[in-house]
C-alpha cells in the first residue's frame, strides 16, 4: 500500500514563535491523510502545535555535484561575518 | 433491576461498560501491531489503541473502587470471564481487513464522541474527568476514521467494495449503541450516565453525512444484535479474552 503513495516531507513547530522544522516524511494519499500520519508518527510525544506537509516532489534540492561551486567560495570570504569587523570604542545601540 | 440495583451498582455497572467498550476495542487494534498496511497506518492504529486502553484503565480502577471488594483495573480486566464482561458487541467483532476495521472505529468512535461529550457533564465528577480528557482523543479517532471511509468508499472499485462490506457487517450491531435498558436508564436519571437514546438521530445525521461524502449507501437495516451490556456476547470475545488474559492468569502478578 504505501509503496503506492506519494511521499510528504513533514515540518513540526515545537511551540508558537518558533520556525517549522523538517524532521522526516510519510507515505499518504493526500495532504489529509499525510496530516494525520504526520501526527500519529511525529507528534506522539508532546512535540508540537503546528504540522505542515509538502509533497516531496515539490522540494527542488541543490545538486550535490554542485557543492564546490555552491558553497565553497563562500569559505574565504570571512569579512562576511560581523565578527569580523572591529567596532570602535565609543559606539553604541550596535 | 433499578428498582433492586443501589446507587453503589448503577455506578459499578456503568464504569463497566464504559471500561470494557475501551478495553476490548484496545486490544482488537493492538492485534494490527506490526500487520498495518504500511509503518504509518501501524502508528495510526496503535496510537488509537493505547488511548483506549488508557481510558479503560481510569473507567475500570473507578469501577473496581466503586465496587468495595478490592479490585483494582487489572483484576477486573484480565481476571473476569466473558459473562461478566459489559462491552457492545461492535468492539469486539473482529478486524477482518482494514476497511473493515475504520468501518467499526467509524460507527464506534463517532458515538463515543458523542456519548464523552455527554459524560462531560456527569454528575459524578471522575467520569466528567476522564470523559473531558477522552473525548479529545476520540474526537480524532472519530475523524481518521471518517477520512478512511470517505477514502476507500469513494476510492477504487475493490476498495470501495471492502467498506461497503465492513459497514454491512458492523451494522447490526449499531442499535445496541442507543438501548436504554434499566440501568442505562437508572445513571441517566441520578445523572451520572448519558441519556445515549437522547443523541440517536445526531448520530444518524452524522454517519450519513459522511456516508454521502462516501459516495456511499447505508447498508439496510438488519435485526439488531443486543445484549452485550447484560454479558451476551459473540464468539469473539472469549478468544480475545484467552490472548488478553493469557500471560496474568499463567502468572498471577508477574511484572516486568
Amino acid at each position: 500500500m504505501s509503496k503506492d503513495w506519494p511521499l510528504w516531507e513533514v515540518f513540526v513547530r515545537a511551540k508558537s514563535g518558533m520556525s517549522h522544522r523538517h524532521v522526516g516524511s510519510v507515505h499518504a494519499p493526500d495532504a489529509q491523510i499525510a496530516l494525520r500520519h504526520a501526527r500519529d508518527t511525529y507528534t506522539r510525544r508532546m512535540e508540537g502545535v503546528s504540522l505542515w506537509v509538502v509533497p516531496s516532489a515539490s522540494i527542488a534540492a541543490s545538486d550535490p555535484g554542485d557543492d564546490a561551486a555552491n558553497f565553497e567560495p563562500a569559505l574565504d570570504k570571512i569579512y562576511r561575518h560581523p565578527t569580523f569587523y572591529d567596532i570602535p570604542d565609543g559606539i553604541t545601540h550596535i | 433491576m433499578a428498582s433492586v440495583a443501589t446507587d453503589d451498582q448503577i455506578l459499578f455497572e456503568s464504569l463497566l461498560r464504559l471500561g470494557d467498550d475501551s478495553l476490548i476495542l484496545g486490544q482488537r487494534l493492538g492485534e494490527w501491531c506490526g500487520h498495518a498496511p504500511s509503518v504509518e497506518v501501524d502508528l495510526s492504529l496503535a496510537n488509537m489503541g493505547l488511548d483506549l486502553i488508557g481510558q479503560a484503565t481510569h473507567f475500570l480502577n473507578t469501577a473496581g473502587a466503586a465496587e468495595g471488594k478490592g479490585r483494582d483495573g487489572d483484576a477486573l480486566a484480565f481476571r473476569r470471564d466473558v459473562l461478566d464482561f459489559r462491552n457492545c458487541w461492535l468492539v469486539e467483532q473482529p478486524n477482518g481487513d482494514f476497511a473493515q476495521t475504520m468501518a467499526r472505529q467509524f460507527l464506534f468512535s463517532t458515538w463515543q464522541e458523542m456519548l464523552f461529550g455527554h459524560l462531560e457533564g456527569s454528575s459524578d465528577e471522575t467520569i466528567a474527568a476522564i470523559a473531558a480528557k477522552a473525548v479529545k482523543e476520540v474526537r480524532y479517532h472519530a475523524e481518521l476514521a471518517a477520512e478512511w471511509v470517505i477514502r476507500l468508499g469513494d476510492g477504487t472499485e475493490e476498495s470501495r467494495r471492502r467498506m461497503a462490506a465492513g459497514l454491512d457487517w458492523h451494522w447490526r450491531f449499531v442499535p445496541e449503541l442507543f438501548e436504554m435498558d434499566a440501568i442505562a436508564a437508572a445513571a441517566a436519571e441520578r445523572g451520572i450516565g448519558a441519556d445515549v437514546a437522547a443523541f440517536r438521530d445526531d448520530y444518524d445525521v452524522r454517519i450519513r453525512a459522511i456516508l454521502a461524502e462516501a459516495t456511499l449507501d447505508a447498508p439496510a437495516d438488519q435485526r439488531p444484535i443486543l445484549g452485550g451490556r447484560r454479558g451476551h456476547h459473540g464468539e469473539h470475545l472469549g478468544h480475545i479474552l484467552a490472548v488478553m488474559q493469557y500471560l496474568p492468569r499463567t502468572y498471577p502478578d508477574a511484572t516486568w
